[in-house]
């Protein structure tokens, strides 16, 4: 067993904050199973995780939705236990547990008092590996995921839109494609195409175990093996290479107008490289380059110019998901004043971005950044399902137990250089999707 | 019976005896040099400090149309205050990394505040400024006014809010609970700044204040801590809002709106949280649809029919009024099924009651998932300041679990056949629901 107490230290700044370090253990089972223990003994609660790298942007072609289906799916009976029975017995326990499907990944998770640990690994390493579906399971849930696109998509123009510029900015990518899925696909996901993910992916080889809360690492890693350690591996596990972008080359620009728009707004997302293994200083760039121009809307480039300044804007922010498996996003948000037309909203917020690559960044802005981000690792320690989350999101994404550590000395070791590097890599139009989003024209005063 | 059914068996026995935490919270009542008074958990572990601060009154407190005072009072806090304008104020704030929160709710004002030990009397002087000497200046009004008039025009097209607000308006009509507290467009565009003086003058005062604290502080630290921040606050402020006059009936309202999904908010009168039959209604209301996959609505519309992707139940004990509500979405063609199947499953239970194992179930989850809510120090100080708020003694963590355990089949019966009434239910449908029709 490793065993990683890891010894961070920054270099100087002024009134920097003594780090609090994550007390992790990581193992891994002949079967191939990843695991991750994090001590935190304040309370006698454990969160159990389990993570698998398979989310949406591993669907084969025509089956959108299938793997957030097949989330839902799991709930439902296996050999042991009857349809439903999983989250009874966590509530009889008193415990809560869920799950959620990304682009990268599909986790499940219970939080339970830290006697109840053994119990949950039976059962979810039970579900991993054998489910039993009726037909009826099947139709009867479909139903319950086209209520949930309803809910969440269908009945939101915001989402709908979100949607729209997504499927735009991936030429090749699956990232294009919505979590949910496509409705006419979602209708039509059946046995074979649940089956054909779940058989592939849900398998100790693709799976990341985390532990975190009041547990010893040997019980946890002793447990692991007994319950974990029997399950056969998936053979042949794909490799996981999805298809990659074509080089961008044309701008594209979308109008996406709605009766039940009421506030327009412009936002453009750029292509953008992601945290990778090994290498992720652009990305520790490009994540203070988002705080700098639109954390918050008093103090950053964006608010300071468009929304307190000139007035022109009413809210404004830059935001950068760099925790993908393949390129992520770096988006540019702003919600016009009255009277400002959304043309005049994107000349205005591109003409400040354009003046801070000339001017740069203010030294003190980046020094207050820094040490909110040093500071946000002191109060996290307060949030052991954070910290589980943090580190099953970063491994199913493709980074290391590494990556996640050395993360905060990337981030305080960026410089002005850096950033204004990063934004003139970044900002370039061919490689962005910008979006308006309006009432219908006929009804809109600009 | 499968494996696993007679394994939870067993474990339903053992969870019966789950006890709190083995080093229980240990509350400490502190009272502060100047006579201001706080809860506090010491937590030392981590060196930062958790603060939690109440105010009781809330947007309930604004006057008579002047709706949204309160509301855009609390955005300007920290939008200019003492010798600095809103960038200065929030620089100083990152420099410290400090956290502070303000919102404002019906019944509440809440500040949450987070800082590090290494720096926490600047972070206090800090946040003293916000809540001490707010300046109100006309420009940051306007502009925190335009984001307001913003929300609510994106209020104003949103199913959910939609429904929220009819329900309120047709159940509490001219009471503050009848209407947004973030005002209307008309009373928002109308607002002065000496409306927003007054709305500051009745919010903030020490005759209905709270405060609860979890981190690496102690009591004498924390007793200068609160004269400091809040020594200067006024000794009382306006009076407090009356009761809430219910004024529904059963029935169905439908707001038409072009949207695939139907969205509906139902409810009729409450329940007390003094009310002695109060643990009987929440352990009730746990096995109607408070407990998420379990229970009988989520079995019944989710599970068993496919109507929704949720579908809930809540006890709504206000200040001055109390009601027992509940949500679904569905789509039109689907939502008058979901809404049958509703109103059967509020009469199976107010005339039929709970079986056995049902009230095992929510009685074992109920007392095992208390003490997993006591795991961070935000999370401490907030339960403290609310039981601070609901007047509940330090000791009710340690007897809680008592009462949930002590709740009968008889009782919740009693209190279903009381509390749970179909035919008083009304639901606000917003959409273009499908096979019903408006009675109301």
């Amino acid at each position: 067993m490793l065993r990683l107490i890891v010894t961070t230290a920054f270099t100087a700044l002024a009134a920097a904050p003594a780090l609090a370090l994550d007390d992790i253990t990581t193992f891994t089972l002949d079967n191939g199973l990843e695991a991750i223990v994090i001590e935190d003994h304040r309370a006698p609660v454990v969160v159990h995780m389990l993570w698998y790298k398979a989310g949406a942007a591993d669907e084969k072609p025509g089956v959108s939705g299938v793997a957030h289906f097949l989330e839902h799916l799991l709930f439902k009976a296996t050999d042991k236990l009857e349809a439903g029975e999983f989250s009874a017995v966590v509530e009889a326990n008193g415990g809560s547990d869920n799950a959620f499907t990304s682009w990268d990944y599909t986790g499940y998770f219970q939080r339970v008092a830290a006697d109840r640990l053994e119990l949950m690994m039976e059962m979810e390493s039970d579900r991993m590996r054998n489910i039993r579906l009726t037909d009826e399971d099947i139709e009867t849930e479909r139903d319950v995921i086209l209520e949930e696109r309803n809910q969440r998509v269908d009945s939101d123009p915001g989402g709908l839109f979100a949607e729209q510029r997504r499927a735009a900015q991936y030429l090749n990518h699956p990232y294009g494609i919505p979590i949910i899925g496509w409705r006419h696909e979602m209708e039509k996901l059946d046995r074979a195409a649940v089956f054909d993910f779940y058989e592939t992916y849900y398998a100790p080889n693709a799976a990341v175990l985390v532990v975190a809360g009041d547990v010893d690492p040997d019980e946890v890693k002793a447990l692991a093996e007994k319950h974990y350690g029997p399950l056969e591996p998936t053979i042949g596990l794909p490799e996981r290479v999805r298809p990659q972008e074509p080089p961008q080359l044309a701008e594209r620009r979308l109008i996406f107008e709605d009766p039940r728009a009421s506030q327009p707004y412009v936002v453009r997302n750029y292509q953008a490289p992601e945290r990778d293994p090994g290498d992720q200083k652009t990305a520790a760039a490009l994540t203070i380059l988002a705080d700098i121009l639109g954390g918050s809307s008093a103090t950053s480039v964006l608010g300071r110019e468009l929304e307190l300044k000139t007035k022109r804007a009413i809210y404004t922010s830059a935001s950068y998901a760099g925790l993908s498996y393949d390129d992520g996003s770096f988006a540019l948000f702003t919600i016009p004043a009255p009277g400002v037309s959304l043309q005049e909203a994107e000349d205005e917020m591109d003409a400040v971005v354009a003046k801070f690559i000339e001017e740069g960044v203010d030294p003190e802005q980046l020094a207050r950044v820094k040490t909110q981000i040093r500071a946000g690792q002191i109060y996290a320690e307060d949030n052991v399902n954070g910290i589980a989350r943090k580190y099953g999101a970063a491994l199913t994404s493709g980074l290391t137990v590494e990556d996640v550590q050395e993360w905060p000395n990337l981030l305080a070791a960026v410089t002005e250089e850096d950033i204004i590097d990063a934004a003139k890599m970044i900002f370039d139009r061919k490689k962005a999707v910008t979006g308006w989003f309006r009432k219908p024209q006929q009804e809109v005063s600009q | 019976m499968k494996l696993m059914t007679r394994k939870l068996a067993a474990l339903l026995t053992a969870a019966l005896c789950f006890a709190l935490p083995a080093h229980a919270i240990d509350i400490e009542e502190v009272t502060s040099p100047g006579g201001i008074k706080a809860w506090l958990v010491e937590e030392p572990s981590i060196p930062f400090t958790a603060l939690e601060i109440r105010f009781k009154g809330g947007t309930s407190l604004d006057r008579p149309g002047k709706r949204g005072a309160v509301y855009l009072m609390n955005g300007l806090l920290e939008e200019g205050a003492g010798d600095m304008d809103a960038t200065e104020f929030a620089a100083a704030q990152e420099a410290l990394a400090a956290g502070f929160e303000f919102d404002v709710f019906n019944d509440s004002f809440s500040v949450s505040a987070r800082f590090l030990t290494e720096n926490r009397d600047e972070a206090v002087d800090l946040l003293r400024k916000a809540l001490i000497e707010p300046r109100f200046d006309q420009a940051a009004v306007d502009r925190v006014r335009s984001q307001i008039l913003s929300i609510l025009a994106s209020n104003e097209k949103d199913p959910n809010d939609i429904a929220g607000k009819t329900f309120n308006a047709l159940a509490f009509g001219d009471h503050p609970y009848g209407s947004s507290e973030e005002g209307t467009p008309e009373t928002v565009a109308s607002l002065t700044r000496g409306d927003l003086l007054n709305a500051y003058n009745d919010v903030f005062a020490k005759d209905r204040l709270f405060v609860s604290a979890v981190g690496d502080i102690n009591a004498d630290e924390l007793g200068q801590l609160m004269d400091r921040l809040l020594g200067d606050i006024p000794a009382s402020g306006a009076p407090l809002p009356g009761p809430a006059e219910y004024l529904l009936s059963g029935g169905e309202t439908i707001v038409p709106f072009n949207t695939p999904q139907s969205v509906a908010i139902f409810g009729h009168e409450g329940i007390k949280r003094d009310d002695p039959d109060f643990f009987p209604a929440y352990v009730m209301n746990q096995i109607l649809g408070a407990g998420g996959f379990g229970s009988r609505l989520m079995e019944e519309v989710r599970e068993k029919r496919g109507l929704t992707y949720g579908v809930y139940s809540y006890l709504v004990p206000k200040d001055n009024a109390e009601l027992v509500m509940g949500q679904v979405a569905s789509a039109n063609d689907r939502v008058a099924e979901a809404i049958d199947v509703i109103r059967n499953e509020w009469a199976r239970l107010a005339n039929e009651g709970v079986t056995d194992e049902e009230l095992e179930t929510a009685i074992t989850y109920l007392t095992g998932a208390y003490p997993l809510r006591f795991d961070g120090n935000a999370t401490i100080a907030r339960i403290m300041v609310g039981m601070q708020m609901d007047d509940l003694p330090r000791s009710y963590i340690d007897t809680r679990n008592a009462k949930v355990e002590a709740v009968t089949k008889a009782d919740i019966a009693r209190v279903a056949k009381r509390l749970l009434r179909p035919d008083d239910l009304h639901f606000v449908v917003v959409g273009q629901p499908e096979g019903l029709q408006a009675a109301n």
